[in-house]
C-alpha cells in the first residue's frame, strides 16, 4: 500500500503511522471539561466507507497528513498536509 | 518411459545423478524430479494425507497435489516440495513423505481400510468419547497418522532474502498471453517486470505441439524471451511465483534462487521474497486442467491429460506404454493424437460425448465414462461399464479451470461464466489489474494472443503510455468448451481433493448433514484446505455440492482464494529478521567501553544500556549494584544518559509552545536555566517527564525519557502542525547528535573541575542551571541536574567525542574513588529519592496520582488540562503514589505484587493497589519500593500486606512517603 506524501511522493505504508480520525484537528476551546471535550476525546465514527484520518510520515519527513481513505477497499482518495488542513 | 526424439526442455547430453528414497537414479539436465521418475517408470511417489493411499505424479507444476517430496537431509531437509517443480541437479537427495517404514510398505495404509470411520467430520464424531481420551490418545494418534512432511526441528538456517521492485507494468505469467502483453507494453516504453513460475518462458506453449507465427510454439516463446531479455526496460523473473495481490498495486512474489543450483555459493539465498509495486498489472495466470472424480481415480499412473502432453513434449516422457485417455472433449483427442505420434500405444479413448469423432488405431468409446480402476501401487486396468480394459496409465481431461486466485485476494469473488462453465474474474476485482487469456476463459492460442494485446493496451492507458500497433502472430484458433463432467456416479470412493483426501461421498455427507453452505462444506470436509488450496479440485467439489443440494453452481457460490498462491516458507517472508536482524539496535558511544568493562547489557527499547559494572570478587549483580549505589552517595559515579530523548525546539513561539505541551509553566524560564517538566496526554493522564533547558531566546533543549522519545517527538509534531499550525515553532530530534553523561556524587564537582576549562561553582552554575563549557578543547554543555539526589551534573558533547569523553570521565572518577554505574544502581538511586519513571507513569496515572497535581498550572491552558480536571481523576481514594518498606528488615518486595489491607483476604475485590518499582537500598539496609495505594498519602505509617500470587510471596510492609533519602534535597542543591 502506498501513501502519496505531499512532500516526499508515494511511499510505502510502513513509513507511516496512523493516529485515527481527523477529529483530533478540532481541539475544543476552553479549559473547562465539557461535552465538546468528551466528544473530541472519545467519540468516533466507524465508517464502512470514506474515512478522514490523520497519519504521520514517521519514517520520512515527519509531516502530519490528512488521508481520505475508503475503509472497504483501502483506496486512498486524497492526501494533504494537516498543517494546511488546520489553517 | 523416455521417448526418443522428443523433449525440447531436456539436454540429453547432460546426465544428472540423483536419489529418490535412497535409490540412485539418473535423469537429464532440464528434468524435474517428477519427469525423471516418470522416465524411470516410478509411479508410486507418495502416500496420501489421511488414508495413506499410494499416489503418483498427476500434474505438471505448482498445482501438483500428490507428489510432495522432502528434499535434502538432516537439518537442511525441506519437506512438501512438489516433485513437479524440483529441478534435477547432481547429488540431489529426495524422498517420499507420510509413509512408514517405507513408501512400498506403509503401516498406516490401514487407514485406507478403516476409511468408513474416517469420513468427513470424523474428528467430531469418532473421537468425542470418552472425554479424557482426546488429549492423551486420539489427538496424538491423529497428529502422527495424518499430515504431510516433517520439518526438521533444528533452527532453520537456510539463507533467504527479501527484495523490492517497482515497475509500470507487471505481467504475471508468460504463456502466449503474458509474452505478447509484456512485449506490447515494453515496445510502448513501459518499465515491465515479467514474472514466470516456471524455469523458462512460454507457459502452455512449452507443453503443446502447436505452431505460433509459423514456427513451433516453444521456439516462438524462446524467440520472444530473447527479444524481451534484450530490452533494457524489461526485467524477466523466472522461477518467480506471484503469491498475493495487495492494496495499491503491491504484489508478493517468491523467487526460487538457490534451490536448483548445485553447491550455491554462500551469498546465494535459497529463496527471495519480493514486494513488487506495479502501476498496472496484466494477469496472465492461465488455467489448470481438472481431473474427473470417478471410483479410485487416484491410482499412481492416472495423470491429467495436459500434464501428459507436457511430459511428452518438454521432457520426452510418457507415463506408460499402454495409455488410455478419458475426457470430455478435444483435449482428450489431442492427448491421444500426441501420444500416438510419439509411438505410444493408445488403445482406448473414453469420451463422454455420444458423438465423439473416431480415431485411427484407437477404440473411441463414445458416451462412456470410466467407472473404476484397479492396481494398488500402479494402475493395471480401468473399468468402463462392463468392460475391464488393461492399461498402465490413464490421462484424464476434465476441462479447464481459469486461475482466478490473485483476483480474489482483495475480497472479490469470481463470477460464473456459463459459456466456459467456470468462474472467471469479476470486473475490477483488483484495482489496476487486467486479467487476460485463459485466466478469464479465453482458451485458444490465437484468442490468448489477441487478449494479451488488448490487456496491454488497457494497462498502457492506465500508466499514460500509447500502445503501438503490433501485428498479431498466427496461431491455432477455436477452442470448444465441452460440457463438463464433474464426477461419475458410483458406489466407491471418488477423489475430489487429492491432497486432503476428500471424496465425493464426503461432500455429499456434508450436504446431508446440512453443511450445505459452501463455506461450511469446505470446513467440514477440509476440501481445498490443503497447501494446494484445491487448485484443481474446488470446482468439482462445488459442482458435487450443488448437485447434492439441488442448486446451480452460481447459486451455490464459491469459497475464496487467499494469499499465498503457493506455500511460502516463513523464512522467506521473514528474511533478514532473524537474531540481530529482528530489530534495529541502538548503541551509545560508550557501548564498546562498557562491554569491555564486563558490563552485561540490557535492552531499553532499541537501546542497549549497561546493567552494572562487575569488579573482581563480586559474585552477584547485587554486590556490584550495592557498591555502585554507595559509590554515588559517597564519592562520584558516571553513567551514560545519551539514550534520553533530546528535542531541539526553536522559534518565536517556542516558549508559548512549551507552556502548551507541558503542564507547568516554561515561558518564565530564563536562558541558562533548566526546569523539570511534566507532560500530559490530552486525556489528562501523564505522558512523560524530563528537564528542558532554555538555551537562549526562543531556543530550548527538551529531554524526554528513553522509552517515550519517539512518541513525544510525534506528539509535539502533532501539536505544532495540527493544533497551532500558525505558531512559529520548529522541532528536531537531537538524541543521536549528543553524547551525554551523568556525573553524580559529593565529589562530582571536584572531579569535573579537573576536566572543564570553566568555573563551575554554585554561583556560576547553580542547581537547575546549565552553561557552555570546554572539555579537552571540545565545546559542550554542562547541566546541573540530578536524577540520583546527589550533587549531579550532565555533561554533553557532540556524539563523535562521546567515546573519548566517557573514557576520560571513568579514569577521572577512578582517581576520586568512584567509577561507572549502571542501570541497576541508577534505579535504586532514583527509588531512594522517589523519582518516577515509566514504571510509575505507565499510562493510567494522573499528575494527581503521582503527587504532582500542583504542577498543573491553573494560569494557562495545556494539553490535557481540561481532561485532568475531571472529578473522577481528582478523587482522594484513587490509587496514589506511596513508598513501601518491609516491616521485617529482610522482607522481600516484588514489583507487580498487589497490596491488601491487613485482615482482608488477598483476592481481587479487596485489591488496594500495587507495587511498581523495588530495589535494595544500601543506604537504608533493606528493600524499598514505590507503588500506588488507594488514598495512599493519607495512609502513611499504616501496615499493609504485599501479596504476589505468581511468585507466592507475602510480605508485611509499611506505607511511607515516596522519598526515602534527603527529603529536603540538600545534597543536590549543594
Amino acid at each position: 500500500m502506498l501513501i502519496n506524501c505531499p512532500f516526499c511522493g508515494p511511499r510505502d505504508l510502513r513509513e507511516f503511522s496512523i493516529r485515527g480520525a481527523d477529529v483530533a484537528l478540532d481541539r475544543p476551546e476552553g479549559t473547562e471539561w465539557s461535552e465538546a471535550w468528551q466528544d473530541y476525546l472519545h467519540l468516533r465514527e466507524n465508517p464502512a466507507g470514506v474515512s478522514q484520518e490523520l497519519w504521520q510520515h514517521t519514517g520520512g519527513c515527519g509531516a502530519w497528513l490528512v488521508v481520505t481513505r475508503d475503509t472497504r477497499t483501502h483506496e486512498i482518495i486524497s492526501v494533504r498536509s494537516a498543517r494546511e488542513a488546520a489553517t | 518411459m523416455r521417448i526418443p526424439g522428443l523433449g525440447h526442455g531436456i539436454d540429453r547430453n547432460r546426465k544428472v545423478g540423483f536419489s529418490f528414497n535412497h535409490r540412485r537414479l539418473t535423469g537429464f539436465g532440464g528434468d524435474t524430479v517428477a519427469s525423471a521418475l516418470l522416465a524411470k517408470d516410478i509411479k508410486l511417489v507418495a502416500r496420501s494425507f489421511k488414508y495413506h493411499r499410494p499416489r503418483g505424479v498427476m500434474a505438471l507444476g505448482s498445482e501438483e497435489p500428490n507428489a510432495l517430496i522432502t528434499v535434502g537431509t538432516g537439518d537442511a531437509a525441506m519437506p512438501n516440495l512438489r516433485a513437479t517443480q524440483v529441478e534435477l541437479m547432481a547429488g540431489l537427495k529426495t524422498r517420499s513423505q507420510n509413509a512408514w517404514p517405507s513408501i512400498e510398505a506403509d503401516f498406516l495404509a490401514v487407514n485406507d481400510f478403516v476409511s468408513p470411520f474416517l469420513s468427513a467430520g470424523f474428528y467430531y464424531k469418532t473421537f468425542m468419547w470418552p472425554r479424557g481420551f482426546w488429549e492423551k490418545l486420539y489427538e496424538p494418534f491423529i497428529r502422527r497418522a495424518a499430515g504431510l512432511g516433517k520439518l526438521p526441528m533444528a533452527h532453520d538456517l537456510t539463507p533467504h532474502e527479501k527484495a523490492f521492485a517497482h515497475c509500470d507494468v507487471l505481467v504475471i505469467g508468460s504463456g502466449p498471453t503474458g509474452l505478447i502483453a509484456a512485449w506490447a507494453a515494453a515496445e510502448a516504453g513501459a518499465d515491465v517486470i515479467l514474472c514466470e513460475e516456471d524455469t523458462m518462458l512460454g507457459g502452455r506453449l512449452l507443453h503443446e505441439n502447436e505452431e505460433v507465427d509459423g514456427t513451433a510454439g516453444h521456439l516462438w516463446a524462446a524467440d520472444m524471451s530473447e527479444r524481451l531479455a534484450a530490452m533494457p526496460n524489461v526485467r524477466i523473473m523466472t522461477r518467480t511465483t506471484v503469491t498475493g495481490a495487495y492494496d495499491t498495486g503491491v504484489y508478493g512474489a517468491l523467487e526460487r534462487v538457490g534451490r536448483h543450483v548445485f553447491s550455491p555459493d554462500e551469498a546465494l539465498p535459497m529463496e527471495c521474497f519480493w514486494r513488487i509495486t506495479a502501476r498496472a498489472t496484466v494477469l496472465a495466470a492461465g488455467a489448470l486442467e481438472r481431473p474427473i472424480a470417478f471410483e479410485n481415480n487416484d491410482r499412481p499412473g492416472i495423470l491429467l491429460s495436459a500434464a501428459t502432453r507436457g511430459y511428452l513434449h518438454r521432457y520426452g516422457v510418457a507415463p506408460g506404454s499402454r495409455v488410455a485417455v478419458f475426457g470430455t472433449g478435444p483435449d482428450a483427442h489431442r492427448t491421444a493424437r500426441d501420444l500416438k505420434a510419439a509411438g505410444v500405444e493408445v488403445p482406448y479413448l473414453v469420451d463422454t460425448r455420444s458423438d465423439a469423432p473416431a480415431l485411427e488405431d484407437t477404440e473411441v468409446i463414445s458416451g462412456a465414462r470410466v467407472t473404476g480402476t484397479r492396481g494398488r501401487k500402479a494402475l493395471r486396468s480401468i473399468t468402463v461399464g462392463a468392460r475391464k480394459l488393461e492399461v498402465d496409465a490413464l490421462a484424464v481431461a476434465g476441462g479447464w479451470t481459469p486461475s482466478v486466485h490473485l483476483t480474489c485476494h482483495m475480497n472479490h469473488r469470481p463470477v460464473w461464466d456459463e459459456g466456459v462453465q467456470a468462474f472467471v474474474p469479476a470486473e475490477g476485482a483488483v484495482p489496476g489489474m487486467v486479467p487476460a487469456g485463459a485466466c478469464r476463459g479465453v482458451y485458444s492460442t490465437a484468442g490468448c494472443l489477441q487478449d494479451g494485446l488488448r490487456a496491454a493496451s488497457d494497462v498502457l492507458d492506465m500508466v499514460g503510455l500509447t500502445p503501438l500497433s503490433l501485428a498479431l502472430p498466427a496461431a491455432e484458433n477455436g477452442a470448444e468448451v465441452p460440457t463438463p463432467l464433474w464426477h461419475v456416479p458410483g458406489q466407491g470412493r471418488a477423489w475430489l481433493d487429492f491432497q486432503n483426501d476428500v471424496t465425493v461421498k464426503d461432500v455429499k455427507l456434508a450436504a446431508a448433514e446440512n453443511y450445505a453452505s459452501v463455506e461450511h462444506m469446505k470446513r467440514y470436509t477440509t476440501q481445498g484446505m490443503a497447501p494446494d488450496q484445491g487448485k484443481n479440485s474446488n470446482l468439482n467439489a462445488l459442482a458435487v455440492l450443488a448437485e447434492a443440494t439441488g442448486r446451480s453452481i452460481p447459486e451455490t457460490g464459491t469459497t475464496t482464494f487467499r494469499p499465498p498462491y503457493v506455500p511460502v516458507a516463513l523464512g522467506a517472508i521473514g528474511a533478514g529478521a532473524r537474531g540481530a536482524g529482528f530489530a534495529p539496535r541502538r548503541l551509545t558511544t560508550s557501548d564498546p567501553d562498557s562491554r569491555a568493562m564486563g558490563a552485561p547489557m540490557i535492552e531499553a527499547g532499541l537501546w542497549f544500556r549497561p546493567s552494572y559494572f562487575p569488579r573482581s570478587g563480586e559474585t552477584h549483580w547485587r554486590d556490584s549494584c550495592d557498591r555502585e549505589v554507595k559509590m554515588v552517595r559517597e564519592t562520584v559515579g558516571v553513567t551514560d544518559v545519551s539514550t534520553l530523548g533530546k528535542i531541539d525546539i526553536q522559534g518565536a513561539d517556542a516558549a508559548r509552545f512549551l507552556d502548551l505541551v507541558y503542564a507547568n509553566k516554561f515561558s518564565t524560564l530564563k536562558p541558562g536555566k533548566a526546569r523539570y517538566g511534566l507532560m500530559l496526554r490530552e486525556d489528562g493522564h501523564v505522558m512523560d517527564d524530563g528537564t528542558t533547558a532554555c538555551l537562549g531566546d526562543g531556543h530550548y533543549m527538551m529531554t524526554t525519557t528513553t522509552a517515550a522519545a519517539g512518541p513525544v517527538m510525534s506528539h509535539l509534531e502533532f501539536v505544532a502542525q495540527c493544533l497551532v499550525p500558525d505558531w512559529d515553532v520548529h522541532l528536531i530530534s537531537a538524541t543521536e547528535q549528543w553524547a551525554q553523561f551523568a556525573v553524580a556524587g559529593p565529589m562530582a564537582r571536584a572531579m569535573l573541575e579537573t576536566l572543564v576549562d570553566d568555573a563551575i561553582d554554585d554561583a556560576t552554575l547553580p542547581f537547575m542551571g546549565w552553561m557552555d563549557v570546554t572539555v579537552g578543547g571540545v565545546a559542550g554543555r554542562l547541566f546541573r541536574i540530578s536524577f540520583s539526589g546527589e550533587m549531579g551534573f550532565e555533561i554533553a558533547v557532540p556524539a563523535r567525542y562521546g567515546a573519548s569523553l566517557f573514557r576520560l570521565l571513568i579514569a577521572q572518577a577512578g582517581a576520586f574513588g568512584g567509577g561507572a554505574y549502571g542501570m541497576e544502581a541508577l534505579n535504586v538511586l532514583r527509588i531512594e529519592k522517589g523519582f518516577i519513571t515509566h514504571s510509575e507513569i505507565h499510562g493510567r496515572v494522573t499528575a494527581f496520582d503521582v503527587g504532582m497535581e500542583g504542577m498543573v498550572s491553573k494560569k494557562k491552558d495545556c494539553i490535557g488540562f481540561a481532561a485532568s480536571r475531571r472529578e473522577g481523576l481528582l478523587r482522594d481514594d484513587r490509587e496514589r503514589l506511596i513508598g513501601l518498606k518491609p516491616v521485617a528488615k529482610d522482607g522481600q518486595l516484588l514489583a507487580g505484587a498487589h497490596l491488601f489491607t491487613q485482615g482482608d483476604k488477598p483476592i481481587r475485590v479487596n485489591d488496594q493497589g500495587y507495587v511498581t518499582s523495588v530495589g535494595y537500598s544500601p543506604s537504608l539496609g533493606c528493600m524499598i519500593g514505590l507503588g500506588f495505594l488507594r488514598s495512599g498519602p493519607d495512609r502513611i505509617g499504616e501496615r499493609v500486606r504485599m501479596v504476589d500470587h505468581l511468585r507466592k510471596v507475602t510480605t508485611e510492609v509499611e506505607i511511607c512517603a515516596p522519598v526515602f533519602l534527603d527529603p529536603e534535597g540538600e545534597r543536590a542543591r549543594g
